[in-house]
């Protein structure tokens, strides 16, 4: 098994964070795993994206340039990324925050409006969560309570309440049927 | 034992404390921040000094006098602050001082861009200050390897009484992997005959000192110096082979840049392209008998480098003209793909796109 993923999106939706969860539930697992963030002269707001590599090998590259699995944030991030998702691979898209559709018939898309639902549902900034629950739901790679240990071990102490907050946002994209 | 995720900076520096290094002496740049972020809060808490020095300057000279009380000791500096150190490096390597040196390498030359490159290696290998010295030079390719060669990094540099650098880059020191932490032994070297740690009135004093004033004197102390670099070439050369024995296009690459080859020599492989990935660990001493070991059956080699072609000078030499060397770089902060280097593998490989 070997999944390629990108995050992309603005700085400050928890891309980094969404990436690092997929990496610690690889860990706990046994993978192999690669986890590389964009980095630059950035900052909140500016655009941000994070490589995944989890594998049963050793990572060659760890730049995904040719995802199998995409999570995308926002509009730019959809135009850069989607036309390079492997054919046959998923996309995972905030339809809040794209209103683009992709004409493209070689992948599946998923348009979840994840930072509407978040919103409504009282989980502010859970839009990365809420599309990660329904890659979840549409790839099985981990289970739920995969990611609740790696919400624990990367939740400090005072901020613990966030951690049922955040099991919320995935259950609602994990549920969420477009 | 477990592993943990963590960046490569940060990786580094855990790795450093652990190896028993008491003093780190540095200014900030990036993309070298975690690691001097990581010690400054770890070494106090941890029976260390961290100091943040006004200047590179400043920062490489407390090594050398750090060092040569027989301290362990670190920098760590990403490449515009290295080339600002490259005098002390000097002083350092004509003192015979221990010390890790870590070069987090970005963009150049210049101020250049804070992205991954290796435009480094001339300098680390062949140039890193004034005067006839060598240091040894470490190149990992993951964050483990980055904690194994810290320990290692430390343990030569006093074994031999040289400056070690540890030459890792942007994409290495941002990356998180899973990594576990040896039990690590720091081998206690025994610097009591040199270091200038304190004569208590009980024995003549040791001069810790790059000045001579006879040339006699001087060039004595360097020949003797290069003997100690000649056991170092004979016998600390390390190399990494990845499927070269039957390899016909061999790939040398180093650090970050292996990764992106290892890819590339797999999709050839998918492709039934004979070919193999050669990495030095070691830069210098430079595995030459490794490499010609490596590509017996090659019909040519290929070089690939985050630079415009630096290492490929080595791969050259050591070679001694006897296969045709290419070369593909990409520069100034790009990492190349698994798939150009595929196609500069197709190129060798007789049939051109």
């Amino acid at each position: 098994m070997t999944y390629e993923i990108l995050l992309a999106g603005f700085g400050g939706q928890g891309i980094l964070f969404a990436g690092k969860l997929l990496a610690y539930c690889a860990l706990f697992e046994g993978k192999e795993i690669s986890w590389l963030p964009s980095y630059g002269p950035e900052m909140r707001g500016g655009k941000c994206n994070c490589s995944v590599c989890i594998s049963d090998e050793p990572i060659g590259s760890p730049q995904v340039l040719e995802p199998d699995l995409l999570v995308v944030l926002n509009g730019p991030s959809f135009d850069a990324f989607v036309p390079s998702v492997k054919p046959g691979g998923k996309a995972f898209i905030d339809s809040s925050m794209v209103d683009a559709k992709t004409t493209r018939t070689d992948i599946d898309c998923f348009y979840v409006p994840a930072t509407q639902l978040a919103d409504d549902n009282n989980l502010l900034k859970g839009a990365n969560i809420v599309l990660l629950g329904k890659l979840l739901a549409e790839t099985g790679i981990f289970s739920f309570e995969t990611v609740r240990k790696a919400l624990e071990k990367n939740t400090p102490a005072k901020r613990a309440h966030t951690i049922d907050n955040n099991m919320a946002a995935l259950k609602l994209g994990a549920d969420y049927k477009g | 034992m477990e592993k943990v995720l963590m960046k490569g900076n940060e990786a580094l520096a855990e790795a450093a404390i652990r190896a028993g290094c008491k003093c780190f002496f540095g200014y900030p740049i990036t993309p070298q921040t975690e690691l001097s972020e990581y010690l400054s809060k770890q070494m106090p808490k941890r029976g260390g000094v961290f100091l943040q020095a006004e200047s590179e300057v400043a920062a490489i000279n407390m090594v050398l006098g750090a060092g040569g009380t027989g301290t362990r000791v670190m920098t760590s500096s990403s490449s515009p602050g290295i080339s600002l150190k490259s005098e002390g490096i000097s002083y350092i390597a004509g003192s015979d001082v221990p010390c890790l040196i870590v070069n987090v390498e970005r963009g150049g030359p210049g101020l250049g861009s804070i992205q991954p490159s290796q435009q480094d290696y001339w300098q680390a290998t062949k140039g890193l200050g004034h005067g006839d010295f060598r240091l040894i030079i470490l190149a990992p390719n993951s964050v483990q390897e980055v904690v194994n060669l810290v320990v290692r990094g430390f343990d030569l540099a006093e074994k031999y009484r040289m400056p070690v650098m540890l030459l890792s880059d942007g994409l290495l020191g941002q990356m998180m992997e899973p990594v576990a932490f040896p039990e690590i032994k720091a081998e206690s070297a025994d610097n009591s005959g040199w270091a200038a740690c304190g004569t208590k009135m009980q024995r003549e004093h040791h001069i810790v000192n790059s000045l001579y004033i006879e040339a006699a004197d001087l060039e004595e102390q360097v020949r003797k110096r290069y003997e100690r670099y000649a056991v170092v070439e004979e016998n600390e050369s390390e190399a990494d082979c990845y499927l070269c024995d039957d390899a016909e296009i061999v790939i040398t690459a180093f650090g970050a840049c292996s990764r992106v080859a290892k890819s590339a020599v797999n999709k050839a492989r998918a492709e039934g392209i004979k070919a193999g990935l050669f990495r030095p660990v070691t830069l210098w001493p430079f595995p030459k008998k490794q490499l010609i070991e490596a590509t017996k059956n090659a019909k040519a080699v290929l070089s690939v480098e985050m630079n415009m072609g630096q290492m490929v000078d080595d791969v050259k030499l050591a070679l001694d003209c006897k296969l045709p060397v290419a070369f593909f770089g990409r520069t100034g902060g790009i990492v190349p793909s698994p798939n150009e280097v595929l196609a500069e593998i197709k190129k060798l490989n007789g049939g051109a796109q």
